[in-house]
């Protein structure tokens, strides 16, 4: 499979995907911001950093840049679209998630180890994780803390777009889980064509034993895995 | 002419900068202060436009790109 990782100013968890995306075999190419088109990408990762350093508002500025254009243009056709981090914030910026990530309830940026409850596992983008399985995967973020109006919200448990809730290591999903304030405790989420989803949680730094864990890898494999029959089918 | 835009979480978001400064006020000894929103202000300088195209291009700036409509309310004003 062939995945476009988006590189804007700042960004910094870039080179990050792309070798999490060869790790398990695939082909990853980097794409500049100021690109107005994804080329032969079957799928897009928008990584983590501070694009535009934040400016404004995180990822207010890199909604606007050229290569977003062609993203909106992918996702609206159905191509499968993954922000981490900062490319989460700059997926709710655009409007292909609904919501905000505003500053963590602390005020604190977090980079800790944290523990994930899949609330729907039928989506390309948890397919491939285990049943009842929690994930561990890392945040390092300041500004995390997931806010929707309360209609917005029942919107999203009611169409299961809510993909991934912070829990603590036996599953429950807690106060004391949650890292920064997030309502529902919800760590990601996806849009309702089920193609474009957001987390904060960083998967592509738990591809490797090395790093601590490797359940981010299921996150890419249920990309992978959904990407398989369409790319028989072209 | 200039214009003026103040950005203020909007009252249903939880605003922590807003209480932790609140919270080191009250620590000051500052009486009678019962909330504090933290936002943003932005001063905008314009030439060759009317006061109308500026604030109608402005507001639509506020609500596209300036303010998050989601999370924050805004305040344009034009002055000469």
């Amino acid at each position: 499979m062939r995945f476009a990782v988006l590189q804007f100013p700042a960004s910094n968890c870039d080179q990050d995907c792309v070798h999490a995306v060869r790790v398990l075999g695939h082909q990853a190419d980097l794409l500049w911001h100021k690109e107005t088109s994804l080329g032969a990408a079957e799928a897009v990762i928008i990584p983590g950093g501070f694009s535009y350093g934040d400016y404004l508002r995180c990822g207010a500025i890199a909604r606007f840049s050229p290569v977003m254009q062609a993203v909106q243009r992918f996702a609206a056709a159905g191509g499968l679209v993954l922000g981490i981090c900062n490319g989460f914030q700059i997926l709710c910026e655009a409007g292909l998630l609904p919501g905000a990530l505003i500053r963590n309830r602390s005020l604190q940026f977090r980079c800790e180890q944290v523990f994930l409850k899949t609330a729907n596992y039928d989506t390309p983008f948890t397919r491939a994780i285990p049943r009842d399985r929690v994930l561990k995967i890392p945040i390092a973020h300041g500004e995390g803390c997931y806010f929707a109006d309360e209609p917005t919200l029942q919107t999203l448990e009611a169409n299961g777009q809510i993909l991934w809730q912070y829990c603590s290591a036996a599953g429950e999903l807690t106060e004391a889980a949650n890292p920064n304030g997030s309502l529902r405790n919800i760590a990601g989420i996806c849009n309702a064509t089920r193609n474009v989803a957001g987390l904060m949680p960083h998967p592509d730094r738990a591809c490797e034993a090395i790093l601590g864990s490797t359940d981010g890898r299921y996150i890419l494999e249920s990309m992978i895995a959904a990407l398989a029959p369409r790319a028989l089918a072209a | 002419m200039k214009a003026s835009i103040i950005i203020t979480p909007k009252k249903a978001v939880l605003d922590p900068q807003g209480k932790t400064v609140r919270g080191a006020l009250e620590h000051l000894g500052y009486t009678g202060i019962t909330d504090v929103r933290v936002g943003k202000y932005l001063e905008i300088e314009l030439s060759g436009v009317d006061r109308e195209t500026a604030r109608r291009q402005l507001d639509e700036a506020c609500h596209r790109f300036l303010s998050n409509p989601v999370i924050e309310d805004y305040r344009l004003e034009i002055h000469d």
